[in-house]
């Protein structure tokens, strides 16, 4: 299976025009992900993906936002956090915005699989799953803003 | 996620239900190292599994592990096709023992 490198870049792309289908902000915590993983899926099928593809993606956006929530904020409350996707061209964008300390993406790495143990995974189906993956520092300089693309065929 | 315990033979059935995620995942790592615990054959039906993520398997994978060290059998059964998705792409779906139905895992095991 394909599997998107995750790509390091301090740039923006630029922001193509595209419908907003999903706008999503409130507090990076665990009893939001049901809901986010509910218009994400629907936001997916809209975009024209199969039913095993959404769930994919949605797969993805669960362990993005995970480690959000797990290790951006360190599992502290009150941070925030934004899910935003976009039809696109051929397929859809999906950015998660925190405000949480910048993170160096390159500590940002899957494990090995043949490692067999518990924990690690997250990244490993990001990459993947979606086609690209950048991290970004979000427009106002503070936190991260991951960029996930899937392409529909 | 639901759960239900129920002792069949030799061998301990832990259906799970719904949604194993990361509000959940704590729950279902707890129980089944519980389980595990017992030093008996211990089933995961996942038939009822509507989601799983990275959490979820990693409690599964604890679970087998704390299972090797007991000296005890542990597999799963009847996962749904969303749950079995999840562990082809954790690249898991050939370290589990895995069974069609609960009952071919209890006429193995239990």
């Amino acid at each position: 299976m394909h599997e998107a490198r995750p790509q390091l870049k301090t740039q923006h792309p630029d922001e193509a025009d595209g419908e907003v289908l999903v706008a999503l902000r409130g507090p990076a915590r665990a009893e939001r992900l049901k809901d986010i993983r509910a218009a994400v899926g629907e936001a997916a099928l809209r975009c024209g993906c199969a039913e095993e593809v959404a769930q994919d993606i949605v797969l993805a956006v669960d362990e993005a936002c995970q480690n959000v929530i797990r290790h951006a904020y360190g599992g502290a409350p009150g941070g925030e956090m934004i899910v935003q996707v976009r039809r696109t061209g051929d397929g859809m964008e999906v950015s998660l915005t925190d405000f949480a300390e910048t993170v160096d993406p390159a500590t940002i790495k899957p494990r090995s699989l043949d490692d067999v143990r518990p924990g690690g995974l997250g990244t490993h189906f990001i990459n993947q799953i979606m086609d690209e993956v950048q991290y970004l520092v979000p427009p106002g300089g503070r936190g991260n803003q991951l960029r996930m693309v899937k392409r529909i065929a | 996620m639901n759960h239900e315990v129920t002792e069949e033979g030799k061998a301990i059935v832990v259906a799970l239900e719904g949604d194993v995620d990361l509000s959940s995942s704590p729950d279902a790592r707890k129980i089944l190292l519980e389980c595990v615990r017992k030093g008996r054959p211990v089933i995961v039906d996942m038939a009822g599994v509507s989601y799983i993520d990275s959490s979820g398997v990693a409690s599964l994978v604890e679970s087998l592990q704390g299972a090797r060290k007991a000296g005890c059998e542990f597999a799963l059964a009847a996962i749904s096709e969303p749950a079995l998705r999840v562990l082809h792409l954790a690249r898991l779906d050939t370290v589990f023992t895995i069974h069609e139905s609960r009952e071919a895992a209890l006429a193995e095991l239990g």
